[in-house]
């Protein structure tokens, strides 16, 4: 019953990393058919951002040394801003060209970001703590050790996700960026504003990555030029396979990969358990095979003739 | 159709072939013959990504199915090569998992190149059986979903691939005209196969998948074919590549190779085999030059040079621009025709027609 606990909590708080990137990642497919590849370098911005201007290899934080209430919005704006700036210089340009196009754009912007972050900061990873202390464990139940940080990530995302969704449902804007996922033309006739929408989109999308971001570090305490790659592509799985165009989607896509990994984890025989991406990704296939259009069908998703 | 078709009209028609080899060889030969050791060796590893996006030109070009998933026939391809080709003392070291008819034998390279070419086809044939029902963003992602699951696999399998670390003792015996004439048999090969009755009935499928069906198209299969055709020749390119570096590592073939080779195919304009050469092409200078601005060009005394990392930061730059002004690449999806026209009589036209 204990282990059991533990093991639900390692899955959630696993998809709850998942979920956060994918909804990011869903989001701007919804309005833009983009399938951002640089959304994971968004993640590592976020988490470089707590050591400028300092490039020693001990890393010493400014930023990261701001008191909670200072230090979170100024993460959260500096990934907003780089977000911006892909829109005005690499989305907007690309607004009419194919799906292909727009994907290999984003996978040259995040190879640029990269390779910024290494020849400003070099390419060894950094040791990094961020409130270490969270990483301590709390006793929920009679047994059962789980780090508090787990409690906390999961609650975040709750919450982010209780804040996106009265966002989407109840303002003027959300209305009108659930229209544009819908049939972006039809919204555009009905006279919502393409690029504004786009816009919002993507400094949420920048939010959701900044969340991610001071989460993970918390979590790992290591800086890495990489460490948006893994996150990224899990996330981007969980919104394909939720079903791409669906937010709903993208959270169930994301717990679900989270707990598929874990599970793997927990119950594949030792021997096997080295191979566990392997058969995370085989499930993968599986679920594209059985289901095309995700778990969760959006109504956008289906391809008109 | 009663009118013999001349010699010049079969030149005509293999044209756009032409002009590509013909330029390829040039470059090659000028290369090779002012060029010193490095320059060389730079050359061959751009002959072997030519061949690689050709591979890819194949299935993406003719399919329109953007395939995240090539790389990883070419390491299928570097190691089923490796497996065969290394002396039975570096065997006995590194991948001792290996059954003993390989662990005590040692091959030439070349027929084991053609042999890894041919696994790799039976491995895209066997995993496209599933993938190649997907289309669209799916497909994309389902090859993507199975290069990483291949790629995780190879990366913990260390009694045959050396895992983690990495597998040293590869002959090294790939020459730029090594790779030159397997490039060259690639473009020939996907020349044949786009204008074959498998290609053109793929790129109805890729014009407008619905039509194609209702004209009798088994979409699934042609895809299928292309899949396969395609990952017989990334393969090859795979084990010409473990014996240009002489070495193995399971880390060469990822995201950086996967990304390098795709937007040599975008940015040359992925729909026809002009674009994936002159993709390369291009590319490969840029990156050559970029990287000769890091380590500096020197005037007299001084050594002028660009910080580190900042050719990668250039050539996605670069990328960046030719994607934003020429978003169908450079070549926009055209072959390079023949540019004189030919004068037909009217009566021939009426023939031809008929």
């Amino acid at each position: 019953m204990a282990y059991g606990f533990q093991v639900l909590i390692d899955a959630l708080s696993l998809g709850s990393f998942y979920a956060l990137a994918a909804l990011g990642i869903g989001l701007l497919f919804g309005v833009l058919r983009l399938i951002n590849f640089a959304h994971g370098d968004f993640i590592t911005i976020g988490a470089y951002a707590l050591i400028v201007p300092s490039a020693a290899t001990q890393a010493t934080l400014l930023i990261g040394g701001f008191h909670p209430l200072f230090l979170i919005p100024s993460i959260v704006g500096i990934v907003i801003v780089v977000a911006l700036i892909s829109e005005f210089a690499v989305f907007r340009p690309l607004r009419n060209a194919s799906p292909a196009t727009l994907m290999i754009g984003s996978f040259a912007l995040g190879y640029i970001m990269q390779n910024l972050v290494i020849m400003i900061f070099g390419g060894r990873p950094k040791a990094v703590g961020l409130w270490s202390d969270l990483n301590l464990g709390v006793q929920i139940i009679e047994g059962v050790q789980v780090p508090q940080l787990q409690l906390i990530i999961i609650s975040v995302t709750l919450a982010l996700m209780v804040l996106l969704v009265v966002f989407l449902k109840r303002t003027k804007y959300g209305v009108h960026m659930r229209a544009a996922a819908e049939d972006f033309r039809m919204a555009r006739m009905l006279g919502v504003q393409a690029n504004r929408v786009i816009m919002l989109a993507v400094a949420i999308s920048g939010m959701l990555a900044s969340a991610v971001s001071l989460l993970f570090v918390v979590q790992t305490g290591i800086l890495d030029f990489r460490m948006g790659v893994p996150l990224m592509l899990f996330a981007f799985i969980a919104t394909v396979i939720g079903g791409m165009g669906s937010l709903v989607g993208a959270v169930v896509g994301g717990f679900t990969v989270g707990a598929v990994s874990i599970l793997l984890q927990t119950f594949l025989p030792s021997e096997l358990r080295v191979f566990r991406d392997v058969f995370v990704f085989a499930f993968v296939i599986l679920v594209l095979v059985l289901r095309p259009q995700g778990l969760v069908v959006s109504r956008s998703a289906k391809e008109r003739v | 159709m009663q009118q013999q078709s001349g010699i010049f009209d079969h030149f005509r028609e293999t044209w756009p072939l032409l002009i590509l080899i013909i330029g390829i060889a040039v470059i090659v030969a000028v290369i090779e013959a002012v060029g010193d050791r490095i320059i060389s060796q730079t050359l061959t590893e751009a002959l072997i990504r030519l061949i690689v996006v050709v591979g890819l030109y194949i299935f993406i070009g003719n399919s329109g199915i953007l395939s995240f998933g090539h790389i990883a026939f070419m390491m299928i391809g570097a190691y089923a090569t490796a497996w065969q080709t290394m002396e039975p003392m570096s065997k006995d070291i590194f991948i001792p998992g290996l059954p003993t008819f390989l662990l005590e034998n040692s091959f030439h390279w070349l027929p084991s190149t053609i042999i890894a070419g041919l696994l790799s086809a039976l491995a895209a044939l066997i995993t496209g059986i599933a993938l190649m029902r997907l289309s669209g963003i799916a497909a994309s992602i389902a090859t993507f979903a199975m290069f990483m699951s291949l790629y995780s696999f190879y990366l913990q399998w260390s009694t045959w691939t050396a895992g983690q670390s990495s597998l040293v003792g590869i002959q090294v015996t790939t020459t730029p005209w090594v790779a030159l004439g397997v490039a060259v048999a690639s473009m020939v090969g996907a020349f044949i196969y786009s204008r074959s009755r498998f290609g053109l009935a793929l790129r109805s499928s890729r014009e407008d998948e619905v039509a194609a069906k209702a004209a009798g198209v088994n979409v699934t299969m042609q895809r299928l074919i292309a899949f396969t055709i395609s990952a017989f020749f990334v393969g090859m390119a795979g084990g010409l590549y473990g014996h240009f570096l002489g070495l193995l590592t399971v880390d060469t073939f990822y995201l950086g190779t996967t990304f390098i080779t795709l937007s040599m195919l975008v940015v040359g304009g992925m729909q026809s085999l002009a674009g994936a050469v002159i993709g390369v092409t291009v590319m490969s200078f840029l990156i050559e030059f970029l990287r000769k601005s890091e380590s500096g060009f020197t005037f007299g005394d001084v050594t002028v040079g660009l910080p580190a990392n900042s050719s990668e930061v250039g050539l996605g730059v670069v990328m960046l621009l030719i994607l934003i002004f020429r978003p169908s690449g450079l070549t926009r999806g055209l072959e390079i025709h023949w540019p004189f026209r030919p004068k037909l009589k009217a009566t021939e036209v009426t023939q031809r027609q008929s």
